[in-house]
């Protein structure tokens, strides 16, 4: 029943749990209908005359050179690393946050190594230069 | 809406909800609408120009034209552009944008769905956007909408971590992540009760953090015209770029909504003495002057370089959004556990 206590509305609760999520749905439904509705009665009112140089892909009126897709900097792959270590720390940030009312002095202690362990992670790198954007 | 939730779930309450809904969806269509030609009039007074004033009185129905134009337009699809992934991208990026305004209460009584894990369920959903913002990049087969993907997921994954850890500090206040019940933990009659005074620090961190997360300037590097074009959606026309326009004003409306519900107080009265006044009105004009904040910076900051955004969002935003988090655990545990 954990989850629930927060319902403060009174009534059933499992039922109010619910149905709150049937509104979610009910949302997304609305955002997947409006650009299939609008896209569709596009596909009616606009014109569809496709020539070859239309169809060609962008560059500033040049023709193209070679290949759009290409291997990407591995800069950035380091960056997606730190973010995935430190976005998993907010998902043990938040119960603690929610809970730490009922909690002691002692889960301070407990977050405040915890932080400091990624926190040394993050100094450590910053050292190593991967924080530092340069051309490469 | 509250009264029709508890029993069980009828078909005719949900197509209740869903109208309701869908006149939400047309509000908040008109919401777009006007906020483009608010930030264009606004944009414009601030550089001595007039902004939109020929289609309709006062340029009033030049959004309206804008919007027709797009809906008839040719819409062409890159002969090397992944097809399939291509007409994805704008809905992808759209379906979120819309999902998160389920859970922005407006005022008590007014709210779609009260989830108890509203706060959470919005930042979970705001990210996907960027992967279909990174997927039109990517499927349109074109360098500069690839550079514009890259730096907008580079951009999202430095800031999204700051954005997430400067409302641990309102969550420890109000000891939910329910949205509701963190409107009314900020109550007490006056405006130093809302969580901007307390959590100052937070507050900071999740305006410049949200500012990024909008891809709005100074930290528009991923549509950065004067260098990519456009960015991401460079090969996009008409319709499907309509989407990623809405997309980019319905995050307005959501960051701003947001912004009012966690840090401004939401429907609460700034003084006592003035809470005769609807509680809707004063969470509308809370909105209006974030909205009006949003495009007032954009008409004043240059663009970042990105080495300068990546440095900020890592060696100052992140550092400092966690010692706030332990500035108000350790406050809570002298002067409010104590």
């Amino acid at each position: 029943m954990g989850l629930l206590h927060f319902t403060n509305d009174g009534g059933d609760c499992v039922d109010n749990y619910v149905n709150q999520y049937v509104v979610v749905a009910i949302f997304i439904v609305l955002g997947i209908l409006l650009p299939a509705a609008a896209l569709t009665a596009g596909r009616l009112l606009r014109p569809h005359k496709p020539t070859d140089p239309k169809q060609t892909t962008y560059e500033s009126g040049n023709e193209p050179v070679g290949e759009g897709q290409v291997r990407f900097n591995i800069r950035y792959y380091l960056f997606a690393l730190m973010f995935v270590i430190f976005d998993v720390e907010t998902v043990f940030l938040y119960p603690w946050a929610v809970a730490y009312n009922k909690l002691g002095l002692f889960v301070l202690i407990e977050m405040f190594i915890f932080t400091g362990m990624l926190l040394i992670g993050l100094l450590y790198a910053w050292k190593k230069k991967v924080l530092q954007w340069n051309s490469v | 809406m509250g009264a029709w939730l508890n029993g069980p779930m009828t078909w005719g309450n949900a197509v209740v909800i869903f109208l309701w809904g869908a006149v939400f969806l047309m509000i908040v269509l008109g919401f777009v609408t006007y906020a483009i030609y608010f930030e264009r009039k606004v944009i414009g007074w601030m550089q001595f120009r007039q902004g939109p004033n020929r289609v309709g009185p006062l340029g009033l129905l030049q959004t309206v034209a804008d919007i027709f134009k797009l809906l008839i337009k040719e819409d062409t699809i890159p002969r090397k552009a992944d097809r399939l992934l291509f007409m994805l991208a704008p809905v992808l990026a759209y379906v979120p944008a819309f999902s998160v305004l389920a859970v922005i209460p407006y005022t008590q009584k007014l709210y779609f769905a009260d989830l108890n894990v509203g706060l959470l369920y919005y930042v979970a959903l705001s990210g996907i956007s960027t992967l279909a913002i990174v997927l039109g990049g990517w499927a349109s087969n074109n360098k500069y909408a690839l550079l514009g993907g890259m730096r907008s997921a580079a951009q999202m994954i430095s800031y999204e971590v700051p954005l997430v850890i400067s409302v641990v500090g309102v969550i420890l206040l109000s000891g939910s992540l329910n949205l509701r019940d963190i409107v009314e933990a900020q109550s007490g009659g006056w405006f130093w009760n809302w969580n901007f005074l307390p959590q100052i620090i937070g507050f900071a961190v999740f305006i410049i953090a949200a500012v990024s997360e909008l891809n709005r300037t100074p930290f528009d590097l991923p549509e950065a015209e004067s260098e990519l074009v456009a960015g991401y959606h460079v090969e996009y026309s008409g319709f499907r770029f309509a989407f990623f326009m809405l997309t980019e004003y319905v995050y307005v409306y959501a960051i701003a909504a947001l912004t009012t519900v966690l840090f401004l107080g939401g429907w609460q009265a700034p003084a006592p003495f003035l809470e005769f006044v609807p509680g809707i009105l004063w969470f509308l004009l809370k909105f209006v002057f974030v909205v009006f904040f949003l495009f007032w910076i954009r008409a004043t900051f240059p663009r970042i370089r990105v080495d300068q955004l990546m440095g900020l969002g890592w060696k100052v935003l992140l550092p400092v959004s966690l010692l706030n988090v332990f500035l108000t655990a350790v406050y809570i545990e002298l002067f409010i556990k104590g």
